[in-house]
């Protein structure tokens, strides 16, 4: 039952990618600015949940409350210091300034680290388990679990919490926001806080599994891209669809056309979907 | 208009002087020059003056010296290498807006650099016609030295350069860049003026993958070996970028102004700093956009308006 | 109707996923007649304008000008058919002076050869609206009133047939909307026919040869501009059934 096996291994992954993309998509759709940094964040949080265990014992399960707290704060003052280039700006200038940004803090990691990869083990190690036909490493799955609790935590945060609405309000219209009372220069700090406190809390999940290196963030960020575009902007559960799609496109491309053309395959679906149905799947006006 | 072609003439005399003045380092460094010029340039047409953020230079950009190579090895001359790898990216960049031009902004940006990406996968497996990831080597021209080869390459460079500035200063006074003008301003108004849009979007995407074709090409031979990684790394597309950012968008010497001093910059980072070199690069970026998004040119205008 | 006609709408419809904006409207308009669109917000008037210059395409019915089929024509098209149109919400080409913005519609849609001699008419035309002397400035910097006038001028450059105003007058004052009637028949006597979209009576009624009324997208009723407003159908659509109940007891 090779299709069984996977296909699960495929939505354990697009658990993953849904926690990736889901601050991603969430600066993108609010502020209508593309993080470039998201990436390079992500990795930002692997290596710190890696030191922590290596030298400290930390378990990274406890790293993903430490650096999501850690980079909301980071991401808070980036937009808080640089707001006024945000607004306003073409799209141009804003995506320069993200990339830029992200320039400086990959070479950063990069002389910091180098670009040797790291494995976080653990120890003592997950094992697998084996679900009839289908086998699964546990640190996957305990990964793909926390990746969905912290993209639930997030729509929670957006749904239920004053914060949460106000974000929302600000995407769908910022003027009438305004008129609102509601402080728009707060609060898109406090949504790329958030953009980067998910990006960061990635990070130890990603490195449970994956090796870490400086080298593979633009990996990430294409990934939170095409699930972007797949599933749509605009909500949680898009993400989550696009995340979900994605992992399975991959794992079933990487057995069809071998796993060195499963980039490839993903990106021109991202084309396809750009030129036929940029909305995506489930896109919509506003974050909800 | 005719002020600009006077400037642009006597600039292009002063730089052909170049080579009875300059080592074969400056040599190499003037040549580089002239070819991020042209990509500056080029992007110029599509970002600066419509107004779409294209990232697709690169994919331009090692088209066009992907089949100025694969051309040179089947016994083609170099000038008419050079040409195909123009013509190529030149249709390709036709049918590519074709499918691209209706989208905006991010969505753009996006795909356009997408397009590099799936272009690099293809050509990197299409072994047995590009040589894939083991590179392609050139034929080296047959000229007497390397000073001579040095001297050939950059006056081939210089007149690609002059040849996409002269296009660059003639679609900037006609009416074709009115009409891009007005599309960056307001897409819905020009088509109501009666602007096609779409045409004259295809037109500006056309002509920024034109010159960056040939450039490519020229590019290979000059190096004699290049492989995908190389030619379609995305800098390629950023760089151009910044570097009209630089100078400033949307005028007719901003984007050239702008290469010299980036790559003069970075040739003074690189001899310092050489790990942190793209940190460094990074570092302008930011503080360009955010304290002076309008280039260096817009500087000159200030200065002009404060000495009234 | 009659073969004359310069624009005609024929069982025209429009729908917006299930909404239909536009129901089978029939309206034909002559040449040199000023006819008035009114009806209360949300009646399709902006979307009949669409369906005419092309930006919207009827999902039903011919959209005929000067005999021709105009239906599936893109917005440029039209444009250089000869129909001319201002929006509602100004759209001017904010980075671009006044007399550049009109250019623009001279040179693409009118009549002018080249820039020079599209900066020339637009001059024309900036001094028939009363812009001349704020030629050089950015339309950005410009007011309200002025932006209107603005919009007229580059609907004028165009060189139309037929010019269709979308509100005009909104956000003007008594004085402002006086000029701006002035201008309105300025504009007829040089032989443009127009279709002008609007909410103030006063405007309609003393400007317009005949007048159409769109109610949730029907054309409920065309005529006559004392005619259409003693019609009990028009006053049902603006006021209620009660009030027009009350109208037509007292008489």
């Amino acid at each position: 039952m090779l299709w069984l096996q996977v296909l699960t291994n495929g939505l354990m992954l697009g658990g993953l990618y849904a926690c990736i993309a889901a601050g991603f998509s969430l600066v993108w759709g609010v502020l209508n600015v593309i993080n470039i940094l998201h990436g390079s964040m992500i990795v930002l949080g692997a290596y710190i949940a890696f030191f922590a265990y290596t030298l400290w014992g930390i378990h990274p399960f406890a790293s993903i409350v430490i650096v999501g707290v850690l980079f909301f704060g980071i991401g808070y003052l980036i937009q808080a210091s640089m707001i006024n280039r945000m607004i306003a700006a073409p799209v141009l200038l804003t995506l320069t300034l993200t990339f830029g940004l992200d320039l400086m803090l990959n070479n950063a990691m990069l002389v910091a680290f180098t670009a040797d990869f790291r494995q976080l083990v653990l120890d003592p190690p997950l094992g697998v388990m084996t679900l009839g036909p289908v086998v699964v490493p546990v640190d996957r799955l305990v990964a793909m679990a926390l990746a969905l609790a912290l993209t639930g935590f997030l729509y929670l945060v957006l749904s239920r919490s004053r914060v949460g609405r106000a974000i929302v309000a600000v995407r769908m219209d910022r003027w009438a926001a305004a008129l609102m009372g509601v402080d728009v220069r707060r609060i898109y700090a406090i949504t790329f806080g958030l953009g980067t406190l998910m990006a960061g809390a990635s990070g130890p999940l990603l490195a449970m599994i994956f090796p870490i290196s400086p080298l593979t963030a633009p990996a990430y960020l294409g990934k939170a891209f095409v699930v972007c575009v797949l599933g749509g902007l605009g909500s949680v559960p898009a993400v989550i669809v696009g995340g979900i799609v994605l992992g399975i496109v991959e794992s079933f491309a990487a057995l069809w056309f071998g796993p060195e053309h499963a980039i490839t395959v993903s990106f021109a679906l991202l084309i396809l979907f750009l030129i036929f149905r940029p909305t995506g799947l489930l896109g919509k006006k506003g974050f909800e | 208009m005719k002020r600009q072609a006077l400037i642009g003439v006597v600039l292009f005399a002063v730089l052909a002087a170049m080579p009875l003045l300059g080592d074969a380092y400056t040599l190499r460094l003037g040549t580089t020059v002239l070819m991020y010029g042209v990509l500056a340039m080029s992007w110029n047409f599509i970002g600066g003056m419509a107004g779409y953020p294209s990232f697709a230079t690169a994919a331009f950009f090692g088209l066009g010296a992907y089949v100025g190579a694969v051309t040179q090895k089947f016994g083609v001359p170099m000038p008419f290498a050079w040409a195909l790898g123009g013509a190529f990216a030149l249709a390709f960049a036709g049918l590519l807006g074709m499918a691209l031009l209706r989208l905006r902004g991010h969505y753009f940006a996006i795909a356009s650099l997408v397009v590099a990406e799936v272009l690099r996968e293809i050509v990197n497996s299409a072994t047995d016609l590009t040589g894939g990831g083991m590179g392609l080597n050139l034929p080296v021209p047959r000229l007497a030295t390397v000073e001579a080869q040095a001297v050939f390459f950059f006056y081939a460079m210089l007149a690609v350069t002059a040849i996409t500035f002269a296009a660059l200063l003639a679609t900037t006074w006609s009416k074709l860049g009115f009409g891009l003008r007005c599309i960056q301003q307001n897409e819905a108004a020009a088509d109501m003026i009666g602007v096609n849009t779409t045409l004259y979007k295809t037109s500006a995407f056309m002509l920024s993958a034109v010159f960056v074709g040939v450039a490519g090409g020229v590019y290979a031979s000059w190096v004699h070996y290049i492989e995908p990684p190389d030619v379609f790394d995305v800098l390629h597309s950023v760089k151009p970028i910044v570097m009209a950012l630089l100078g400033g968008v949307g005028s007719v010497f901003g984007p050239l102004i702008g290469a010299g001093a980036y790559l003069f910059l970075e040739e003074v980072v690189w001899r310092h700093l050489l790990e942190a070199h793209t940190a460094v690069l990074g570092l302008l970026i930011v503080l360009l956009v955010l304290f002076l998004p309008r280039g260096l040119l817009s500087l000159a205008t200030r200065a002009k308006g404060l000495a009234r | 109707m009659s073969p004359g006609d310069l624009l005609r709408l024929e069982d025209v419809s429009r729908e917006f996923g299930g909404l239909k904006a536009l129901s089978q409207v029939t309206l034909a308009v002559g040449r040199g007649e000023i006819i008035g669109l009114i009806g209360p917000n949300g009646a399709g008037k902006t979307t009949l304008v669409n369906v005419v210059t092309g930006v919207h395409r009827a999902s039903a019915g011919r959209v005929m000008f000067e005999g021709e089929d105009i239906t599936r024509l893109k917005p440029y098209q039209a444009a250089r058919r000869g129909i001319g149109r201002t929006f509602q919400v100004v759209q001017p080409f904010p980075d671009l002076t006044v007399i550049e913005n009109v250019a623009a519609s001279a040179l693409f849609a009118g009549s002018a050869p080249a820039l020079a001699a599209a900066r020339e008419q637009a001059m024309e035309h900036l001094a028939f609206v009363g812009l001349k002397p704020l030629a050089e400035r950015h339309a950005s910097a410009l007011t309200l009133a002025m932006r209107k006038r603005l919009e007229l001028a580059k609907g004028l450059a165009m060189n139309p047939k037929l010019l269709l105003l979308d509100e005009v007058n909104a956000g003007l004052n008594n004085a402002e909307i006086d000029q701006a009637l002035a201008l309105i028949r300025a504009v007829a006597a040089r032989g443009v026919t127009i279709l002008i979209i609007e909410h103030l009576m006063k405007v309609v009624l003393s400007v317009c040869t005949r007048i159409a009324v769109l109610h949730h997208g029907e054309l409920i009723s065309v005529g006559a501009p004392n005619e259409v407003v003693a019609d009990p159908r028009v006053v049902q659509a603006y006021l209620g059934k009660r009030y027009a109940a009350t109208a037509a007891a007292h008489g």
